[in-house]
């Protein structure tokens, strides 16, 4: 039995069996430095699955060696494995970024309830992701949010709002991730089966009531999980009270993750036949992400806390990949994915950021950011480039992500929406801009309570940001491995689906 | 000797390593001077390289990277980038020599910044002039944009806020609102966006014909930096700036790579057979046309009600720059040379004006238009410049800006717009008056009751630093001596035009 034969296991295996370690940790130094041990680990091996995937095109790993349908698959191709490489490398990012963060933030008593809960996010992200079975989906997608909860309640100590926002989520989440099982519940009555490639399969040809409830209640219950305008409204709140390194981490990853399960099941459960998909295209998803992308992205002007001004952003920035995808074309599909990708490297650095500001100013409003670049230098200039990359100024990931999803709307003929894209993004130029002269141009308050000593973030924290904002101008230049992958991704996504790639 | 694709990479990183250099002698204010004044001359002796590599027939090119699959990051130099590359290159030595004879003489704050800023806005101009496609030409195009925005917001007050939030908001806003979608729209019809001579379009004849309107619209729009109206708000807001900036950015590097952008559109992507004639577009490029020259007498007509010298030429600016948009528009291979020939007289003439404005308030403190009567006696030299600088935007032999206005003429009269000659004409008058009428003043006007008086060295404070010779009071001779020098260029070129003339010929498919 070979590690090779084992790899598509790992990550989850990795975090989901050393996770509960941290719990024995003395609290302090050590749970942090398991957690970090634990998800460079993760990370590692999903980025040799990348590399294995990318040469073989599809692996499929059957758990406990039970063969699908009837046991679990799991089953990566080019699109999970990038998600995956993704997710545990904005994990190995933001876990050693944690420390001065959590400890100026939480209760140095629940640190090791802290990344405990974190590496188990962790684990039920991967999992959504990696895995090829539709309830094994629903099953992970719990494990993470029944974590974030928790993680998200923690910033209680800091701000009380912090409970009612985590509450709040709870609600949302749990109708969420109940009206999803409803939804494969339902397909099951219709299929017999769990197993995604199965379940593709047995769906062919039919279009029943049945069907068509099932596909209605996943639609809605994932929407509900990414944010989809106008189901978004846990999320301002969750993200601005969470603790920021928890913030972090989910803005760049949970979102994503749940763009990603859309994707896998529009594209790969069901197939163009199925009518109803056309139409979540057309009235769904193109109208929902403009709506997103404009509303959410106008919210976020008027916002004068900058974590609530960057949540609002997350939610118009999804608007992108709902867009992309609604035009059912490869180009649109790449787009997606590529965005997926960039905007968690854009938004994983500014949300670093804004915890750099908080560990020193002890707040997130943006009158905590005047005069920054005469106190922190480093870390505005790390807030500059990735608020650069958000608005999609060339260089960046930004432009490359707007790059793609004009050329899809242009190629598909919705000249209109490419349009739309550019005007949405000029409104984060303004919600941006609007910092960035605070930081730039304001005198720094000297008293007060929004006074801040001289001095920049730790470096434990500066390296971690500065490498996801290398992240952003590297793979604004060289897109081999963005936009090359996610091509190739889509055009197999595309020829299961039955579209025309 | 270098060979001219070295120089084309090197001219766009050795600005980079001055910025470098600047930012170490910061605490060194002579070093840190000679450290831009050297990056000055050895880019100069690089763009020259190009230039006579382009004119001996060479087309250098060089490939950066490849981003996006037939999206490289590419430079190829041609007649019009290498003429931009020497004028913007050959000017930043010039305006370097008035930088520090103006930020001295003032006591700015913030020079290291300031000097880094210009070093980096620079290396961006060196990517305009050179870039091979509009992908290129784009990125350095935002480049430039940002790299300029603490310089216009250098004195960092209220004013300078606000007048930085319209130079990037208008910028940023066409730039990303318009020119993006119009060069993706390009690439997604075309497949391409590499310059080549003769355009893109007429290949794809059936595809872009419907839109050529709409895509030379977002073009002619989208290039803010172009600032024909009604894009043009942020070139008057960005006058908040120290004089030097707006003396090189914004009467030659920013606004030059405007038109300059402009100007490549449309010979490169369009193609002005595409556009003229019997081409696919043709009479797509009139109504722009017809909206150059409105701008070009709207523009003067504002200029003349403005009593802020450095208003009243930003205002003349936004007209002379329309000049080389109504050129392109025109689609004639001769408005096009016109366009191309007033790149360089503009720049010249304006930067001139530009630093003749910054003398005089260095030496006097004054900046309204108003207070200056009978000035030219106290400044003869620098109202002496003056006067030749004015003299070459208005168009009067025998000064360089007299043959691009003959070109734009004749390109009229070949594309049948006579009511165009009819603008320039009247352009030329009003030009005469708000241009002209301020060394008038200076020099045969007494000064009003009240004015300050000639002020004499021990008055202290706010009489401002510069030579005292005799009744005689004229700015630093850093600051002197510079627009001289560009009014003697103004001059000199004016003779040859001719070489101007054959050096640009390939542009309009000439030998």
């Amino acid at each position: 039995m070979s590690l090779i034969a084992q790899l598509p296991v790992l990550p989850v295996i990795i975090p989901l069996v050393l996770a509960p370690i941290t719990l024995l940790l003395p609290k302090g130094r050590a749970p942090h430095l398991w957690a970090t041990a634990v998800s460079w680990l993760t990370f590692a091996s999903c980025a040799w699955l990348l590399m294995e995937v990318s040469e073989v095109g599809l692996i499929s790993y059957y758990l406990g060696d039970w063969a699908p349908p009837l046991g679990i698959e799991y089953r990566i191709d080019l699109a999970n494995a990038l998600v995956l490489l993704l997710v545990s490398a904005l994990a190995a990012v933001v876990f050693p970024f944690a420390y001065e963060s959590v400890k100026a933030e939480i209760d140095e008593r629940q640190s090791p309830y802290f990344y405990g809960a974190l590496l188990i996010c962790m684990t039920g992200l991967l999992g959504v992701t990696i895995t090829g079975d539709a309830f094994n989906v629903f099953v992970f997608l719990e494990i993470s949010s029944l974590s974030t909860y928790a993680l998200i309640a923690m910033g209680a100590r800091r701000d009380r709002r912090a409970l009612t926002a985590s509450f709040n989520y709870l609600v949302m989440g749990t109708i969420g991730a109940t009206f999803f099982v409803i939804g494969i519940g339902l397909l099951y009555q219709a299929t017999g089966t769990l197993n995604m490639a199965d379940l593709h399969d047995k769906l062919i040809g039919q279009d029943n009531r049945m069907v068509q409830a099932g596909f209605a209640f996943i639609l809605v219950g994932v929407g509900l999980k990414l944010a989809m305008f106008p189901m978004h409204l846990w999320l301002p709140n969750a993200y601005a009270y969470a603790p920021s390194a928890v913030t972090a981490f989910i803005a760049a990853t949970a979102t994503k993750v749940a763009v990603y399960v859309l994707i896998r099941f529009f594209f790969s459960v069901f197939n163009f036949d199925f009518p109803f998909i056309g139409a979540a295209f057309t009235y769904v998803l193109l109208p929902l992400g403009l709506a997103g992308m404009f509303i959410a992205s106008l919210a976020a002007v008027f916002q004068d806390d900058v974590k609530r001004m960057l949540a609002y952003s997350s939610v118009a920035q999804i608007g992108y990949m709902l867009l992309g995808l609604s035009f059912a074309t490869v180009e649109g599909l790449t787009a997606s994915l590529v965005h997926v990708f960039n905007h968690a490297l854009m938004k994983g650095a500014l949300f670093m950021a804004v915890a750099c500001v908080v560990l020193r100013a002890g707040s997130h409003s943006i009158h905590a950011f005047a005069g920054l670049s005469k106190r922190m230098p480093v870390t505005t200039w790390a807030f500059l480039i990735s608020g650069l990359s958000l608005i999609g100024v060339p260089l960046t990931v930004g432009f490359v992500s707007k790059w793609y999803l004009l050329e899809a709307a242009f190629a598909a003929g919705h000249w209109y929406a490419g349009f739309l894209i550019v005007a949405s993004s000029l409104i984060a130029l303004l919600y941006i801009g609007r910092v960035a002269e605070v930081m730039l141009l304001r005198e720094p308050a000297t008293e007060g309570p929004y006074a801040i000593q001289e001095k920049d973030a730790p470096l434990s924290m500066l390296i971690p940001m500065w490498v996801l904002v290398a992240a952003n101008i590297y793979f604004g230049v060289r897109t081999d491995l963005t936009g090359g992958l996610a091509e190739r991704a889509a055009a197999a996504l595309m020829t299961v689906a039955g579209g025309t790639p | 000797m270098i060979s001219p694709g070295l120089a084309i990479v090197l001219s766009l990183w050795v600005p980079i390593l001055g910025c470098v250099a600047v930012w170490l002698f910061d605490k060194q204010p002579n070093l840190r001077e000679a450290a831009t004044l050297i990056t000055g001359a050895v880019l100069l002796f690089l763009t020259i390289t190009v230039f006579m590599a382009v004119g001996a027939g060479e087309r250098p090119g060089y490939l950066l990277i490849e981003v996006i699959d037939g999206l490289p990051i590419s430079f190829q130099a041609e007649p019009l980038g290498a003429l931009f590359a020497v004028i913007a290159s050959g000017l930043w030595v010039v305006n370097s020599v008035y930088s520090i004879g103006y930020m001295r003489g003032s006591n700015e704050k913030h020079q290291t910044r300031f000097y880094m800023s210009f070093a980096v806005a620079i290396s961006a101009a060196m990517g305009v002039a050179f870039a091979a496609n509009l992908f290129t030409l784009f990125i350095f195009y935002e480049v430039l944009t940002l790299s300029t925005f603490p310089l216009v917001t250098h004195k960092g007050d209220a004013n300078a806020r606000r007048g930085g939030r319209i130079y990037l908001g208008v910028l940023m806003a066409t730039s990303i609102g318009l020119l993006l979608p119009a060069i993706v729209w390009t690439y997604a019809i075309t497949g391409t966006t590499e310059f080549t001579v003769g355009g893109i379009f007429a290949q794809h004849s059936d595809a872009v014909a419907p839109i050529t309107g709409v895509l030379l619209g977002l073009y002619a729009f989208g290039i803010g930096k172009a600032a024909l109206m009604p894009a043009h708000p942020w070139l008057p807001n960005a006058m908040v700036a120290p004089t030097p900036v707006s003396a090189f950015l914004h009467a030659v590097a920013v606004v030059k790579a405007g038109v300059f952008s402009i100007l490549k559109v449309v010979v490169y992507i369009f193609g002005i057979d595409f556009l003229s004639g019997s081409g696919g577009g043709a009479g797509a490029s009139v109504p722009f046309m017809w909206i150059a020259a409105i701008s070009i007498l709207l523009a003067s007509s504002i200029a003349m009600h403005k009593d802020n010298l450095k208003a009243r030429l930003a205002y003349s600016t936004v007209s002379q720059l329309s000049y080389v948009t109504l050129g392109a528009m025109l689609a004639t291979q001769m408005g096009v040379m016109g366009g191309a020939m007033q790149i360089a007289a503009h720049a010249l003439g304006k930067m001139t004006l530009f630093m003749c404005a910054g003398a005089i308030y260095i030496a006097h403190h004054k900046t309204l238009v108003s207070e200056m009567r009978g000035m030219g006696r106290i400044m003869p030299f620098t109202f002496g410049a003056f006067i030749l600088g004015a003299m070459s935007i208005i168009g009067l032999p025998p000064l360089a800006g007299s043959w691009p206005k003959f070109f734009l003429m004749l390109g009229s009269a070949d594309a049948g717009q006579l009511a165009i000659i009819a603008v320039l004409m009247i352009s030329s008058i009003l030009n005469v008056i708000y241009l002209l009428s301020i060394p008038v003043q200076a020099f045969y006007l007494n000064p009003a009751e009240g004015d300050a008086k000639p002020q004499g060295a021990n008055e202290g404070g706010n009489g401002g630093t510069g030579i005292q010779w005799g009744a005689l009071k004229e700015a630093p001779i850093l600051c002197l001596l510079p627009p001289l020098f560009t009014a003697t260029g103004a001059f000199i070129l004016f003779f040859f035009s001719g070489a101007l003339y054959n050096y640009l010929k390939p542009l309009i498919g000439g030998g």
